[in-house]
């Protein structure tokens, strides 16, 4: 029997009908369009589907759909202010710390959960902050940078 | 991948109304955080034809000392854990436990009683139950029942939960004296990967020192090292430990590493868990977490 859930996703109010069935992942791409959560493992281990939901990041392929009822969804269409880019994205941009950009979204917003409950973190804890997160790319060195540049400039700008 | 199976959506408000949904509906399964159990419905390894979401029942979300014990309700994430004050005060090997399960992801939203309740051999809550005597809380239409550790886990994927009983928490009763532990588990790279071995240490200080000791994935279930307590309690060394490893464990060759590399870094570890609790335990010891191995 479907279900008629309510949730915010990316600050806008949605009322959606899901099967109990639907993942997540599914519904955020296939029925809301929203196409930056991206199906690589289906299985836990790869990152690229995270979501932020009610802040922490979650995996949405090991989501049913009707879990996020009454929650809050971020996904990085959301991240930035006023078409402004977050940070952290604009910092991943310059430092060029994507190629393909695959694990993005996923590698920026795990990031944008470290940092808000750990804003200066060590290099270690960037990579334990990170892991999960594949990327078949960059060789991770370039994220890593970024995301503890951008650590360190919100620290001067305290 | 979709999900293949229709199955209805229930999320009872209370325990009791998800204790009478589960009696009632044979082809039931729970929900909680639901990384193993969304895993097994995609795949086609399980079709119940209820899910029952306990995400409402918040009783089950909490951490608590009571009674000389730590209980942990079924909600309880791998992350509440790491961020648990009263873990840290009482129980810190736990947080050590905690962050060597996958990622950060996957710990926002996987419980411990999750992780028992699937029960795979490479689990890495199994050790520290086992070890210190833990205790499995069930509950049914038709009461109350308190599993130990050791009975719980009858097999690979196999628990001592029987049809209609949802899992309220566990329990893990405290040591009177200091105690300080280690958890060390071996993958096949740092970083988040599934156990090949592991080995959890717990000592007891005072003028006799107590020691317990269990191991993880190098069987179908965690298994108590009574043997090698033994001989730690008469005042053996860790090093005279060693040779003991043989007689408690069996592991096999699989695709995650050989029986022999299983059982030649179990004594390694075993070794290094002894020295760095002891070495906790006076407070000059590695930090909870820190790389050993
Ligand atoms: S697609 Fe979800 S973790 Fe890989
Ligand atoms: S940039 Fe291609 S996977 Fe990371």
């Amino acid at each position: 029997m479907k279900k008629t859930i309510h949730f915010t996703l990316n600050g806008q109010k949605r009322s959606i009908d899901v099967a109990p069935t639907e993942i997540l992942l599914e519904m955020l791409r296939e029925r809301l369009g929203v196409k930056s959560p991206k199906c690589g493992c289906d299985r836990g281990d790869c990152g690229t589907c995270s979501v932020l939901v009610n802040g922490r990041t979650l995996r949405s392929c090991l989501m049913l759909a009707v879990e996020i009822d009454g929650a809050a969804v971020t996904t990085i269409e959301g991240l930035g202010k006023d078409g402004e880019m977050s940070p952290l994205q604009k910092t991943f941009h310059e430092r060029n710390a994507f190629q393909c950009g695959f694990c993005a979204p996923g590698m920026i917003l795990s990031a944008t959960e470290l940092l808000a409950r750990n804003p200066e973190p060590t290099r270690d804890e960037v990579k334990e902050g990170l892991a999960g997160n594949l990327c078949r790319c960059t060789g991770y060195t370039p994220i890593i940078d970024a995301v503890l540049e951008v650590s360190r400039k919100s620290g001067e700008g305290k | 991948m979709a999900i293949q199976e229709a199955f209805e959506y229930a999320k009872p408000k209370t325990l009791r109304e998800a204790t009478k949904l589960l009696r009632k509906n044979k082809g039931a399964m729970v929900l909680a955080g639901g990384t193993d159990l969304v895993g097994y419905l995609k795949e086609g390894f399980v079709s119940p034809s209820l899910v029952i979401d306990i995400k409402s029942l918040a009783e089950l979300k909490k951490i608590e000392f009571k009674g000389n014990a730590l209980h942990i309700g079924a909600l309880v994430t791998f992350t509440d854990i790491l961020e648990s004050k009263v873990v840290a005060k009482k129980l810190p090997v736990l947080r050590e436990i905690a962050e060597k399960v996958a990622s950060v992801g996957i710990r926002n939203r996987a419980t411990l009683v999750g992780n028992i309740c699937s029960a795979v051999p490479c689990l890495d809550s199994g050790p520290v139950l086992v070890a210190m005597d833990g205790v499995v809380h069930v509950k049914s239409t038709l009461g109350a029942r308190k599993i130990p550790a050791e009975k719980w886990f009858l097999g690979a994927r196999k628990t001592a939960r029987k049809p209609g009983e949802l899992v309220t928490g566990v329990s893990i009763p405290l040591p009177k004296g200091k105690a300080a532990g280690c958890y060390l588990k071996l993958g096949r790279y740092q970083g988040e990967d599934l156990a090949q071995a592991s080995v959890f240490v717990l000592m007891v200080g005072g003028k006799k020192p107590e020691f317990r000791v269990a191991f993880g994935s190098v069987g179908p279930v965690p298994s108590r090292g009574r043997r090698i307590e033994k001989s730690l309690n008469a005042g053996e060394s860790e090093t005279a430990a060693r040779a003991l490893v043989g007689s408690e464990i069996k592991p096999i060759t699989d695709i995650r590493a050989t029986r022999e590399y299983r059982l030649h870094m179990c004594e390694v570890m075993l070794e290094r868990a002894v020295q760095a609790a002891r070495a906790r335990l006076t407070g000059d010891g590695p930090a909870y977490g820190a790389a050993i191995i």
